[in-house]
């Protein structure tokens, strides 16, 4: 590279006060422009987040087309979910809950037992948000429910779709992760999102058996019908996926509203 | 040795081009261009990003002590990139999502450092700024080129407008996947290189190494 013009201009005195100052002014004035931008347009990057969480939704309920009737948001049936008991709790807002912001305060979530926090995520909210799709006849043809859980760099979420019988996983759509391109951010890719389309949950004993297939071979063993491959080099990631799953069908998680669905037929 | 402004502004578009003389910025510059729009859009981002991190530099390059000069480059330069991909994830947030991490990795795009330490640390605000831009448009200037022949024999389209039908749809093209593929970038930029350097015959470079025969070998 030719041509820069000369070094003209006298170095400036290098004193350890004066790099000091100038680093922490620098650091100042920096620090100061970023938090200001992050916070004005945090309501904008919020808006967009939520916007792709229900377009998420409506293109899963399209692919899904075929078993659950209601294509659109509107025509579901939108409930908010007790998750210690199972029940519907009819006195909150499905449209305005905010489960985040549950999760983050103490009154309206739990710390999850550190043996049952399978998908990393130390609390969770009391309440959870679920949609139903109804068939003619009111019966449920499908019910799609939230979940999170701790990736390899950052918190997965997700819409996990089950047949109305509460047994099958018809799709697991990611709307909301920050893995890394190529590699974990694979889990929204159509190939693996097509492993989810038919998948048995449960035994017949009712014991969970989903998870995420990570060694070679693993298509043998008992638990093949219940599970999905990894995927190659992204073993963290899938893992979380597995934990996820694991955490929102277990105890601590699903388990009582699925209970409740079948045997109550709501 | 004041070079008149359109020359600094002009100079790196062919004559001192960052990605085909100087060879940096190249690993954005594979992962980007797989289409048009997002090729368009990174180029936006780090002409904004040289223009304002040089001009800064500059603005305040006779109060940067030399012994922590370079990581008050990368101070002023990473929170510039925090601040442009907070707002292409507020106002692009579909394209944002698609160049994911590589708005994030200009911070350690070669050509942004470079341009602030070589340049911007001996010059004026001006001609730090059009370096910046410069140099900014040097990078667009190839990557535009690339993306635009990536996704036009790769898919078919330009900024996700079918030109030619694919045979998948019943038309007559068969789309290169090789194209969508980060080697062919290689190739593209390679074949830039070798054209820029036959039409300017001063930028190829000396050897450096020749081999040695076996005769000299012996000796």
């Amino acid at each position: 590279m030719g041509g820069h013009a000369a070094m003209s201009e006298a170095i400036p005195k290098d004193s350890t006060a004066r790099a000091l100052a100038v680093a922490l002014t620098v650091a100042f004035i920096c620090g100061l422009l970023v938090s200001v931008v992050a916070v004005q347009l945090r309501p904008i990057h919020k808006a967009n987040i939520e916007a792709e969480r229900i377009a998420q939704l409506e293109l899963v309920l399209a692919a899904l087309s075929d078993i659950g009737r209601a294509q659109s948001i509107e025509n579901l049936d939108a409930r908010v979910v007790v998750l210690a008991s199972g029940a519907f709790d009819d006195n909150l807002d499905p449209a305005t809950f905010d489960a985040d912001k549950a999760a983050a305060r103490p009154g309206t979530s739990v710390a999850i037992p550190a043996d049952l926090d399978l998908a990393g995520l130390k609390r969770r909210a009391l309440y959870a948000p679920v949609y139903l799709v109804r068939g003619t006849n009111q019966q449920i043809d499908l019910v799609i429910l939230p979940v999170s859980g701790r990736g390899y760099q950052s918190t997965l979420r997700a819409w996990l779709v089950m047949d109305g019988d509460t047994q099958t996983v018809r799709a697991l759509k990611f709307y909301q992760h920050g893995e890394t391109p190529g590699v974990g951010a694979r889990i929204d890719e159509p190939e693996w999102e097509a492993q989810w389309r038919d998948l048995r949950a449960f035994d017949d004993a009712g014991v969970l058996r989903i998870g995420v297939r990570l060694q070679a071979g693993g298509a043998l063993s008992d638990d093949a019908e219940y599970q999905v491959d990894g995927i190659s080099g992204a073993t963290r990631t899938t893992q979380g996926v597995d934990g996820m799953l694991r955490f929102w069908l277990g105890e601590f998680g699903f388990a009582k509203f699925l209970q409740r669905l079948r045997e109550e037929q709501l | 040795m004041q070079d008149n402004n359109w020359r600094i502004l002009t100079r790196p578009l062919i004559d001192d081009n960052p990605l085909t003389l100087q060879i940096l910025g190249i690993c954005s510059a594979l992962a980007v261009t797989t289409s048009l729009d997002t090729a368009l859009l990174m180029s936006l981002v780090v002409v904004c990003v040289l223009a304002f991190g040089s001009g800064s530099v500059s603005l305040i390059r006779k109060h940067i002590p030399h012994s922590v000069r370079i990581i008050v480059q990368i101070t002023i330069i990473a929170s510039l990139v925090i601040v442009v991909d907070q707002v292409l994830q507020a106002y692009a947030f579909e394209l944002s999502k698609r160049l994911s991490v590589f708005v994030g990795l200009i911070i350690t795009n070669c050509i942004v450092l470079g341009r602030a330490e070589s340049y911007a640390m001996h010059n004026n605000f001006v001609a730090s700024t059009l370096d910046g831009i410069g140099n900014g448009l040097g990078y667009s200037l190839i990557l535009i080129i690339v993306g635009a022949i990536r996704e036009f024999f790769g898919k078919g389209s330009l900024l996700n407008v079918q030109i030619l039908i694919p045979t998948s749809q019943g038309g007559s093209f068969e789309p290169l996947h090789l194209m969508l593929l980060p080697p062919s970038a290689f190739f593209i930029i390679g074949g830039i290189i070798w054209f820029i350097r036959r039409k300017r015959p001063q930028q190829v470079e000396k050897t450096e190494f020749t081999l040695r025969t076996r005769e000299q070998e012996s000796k």
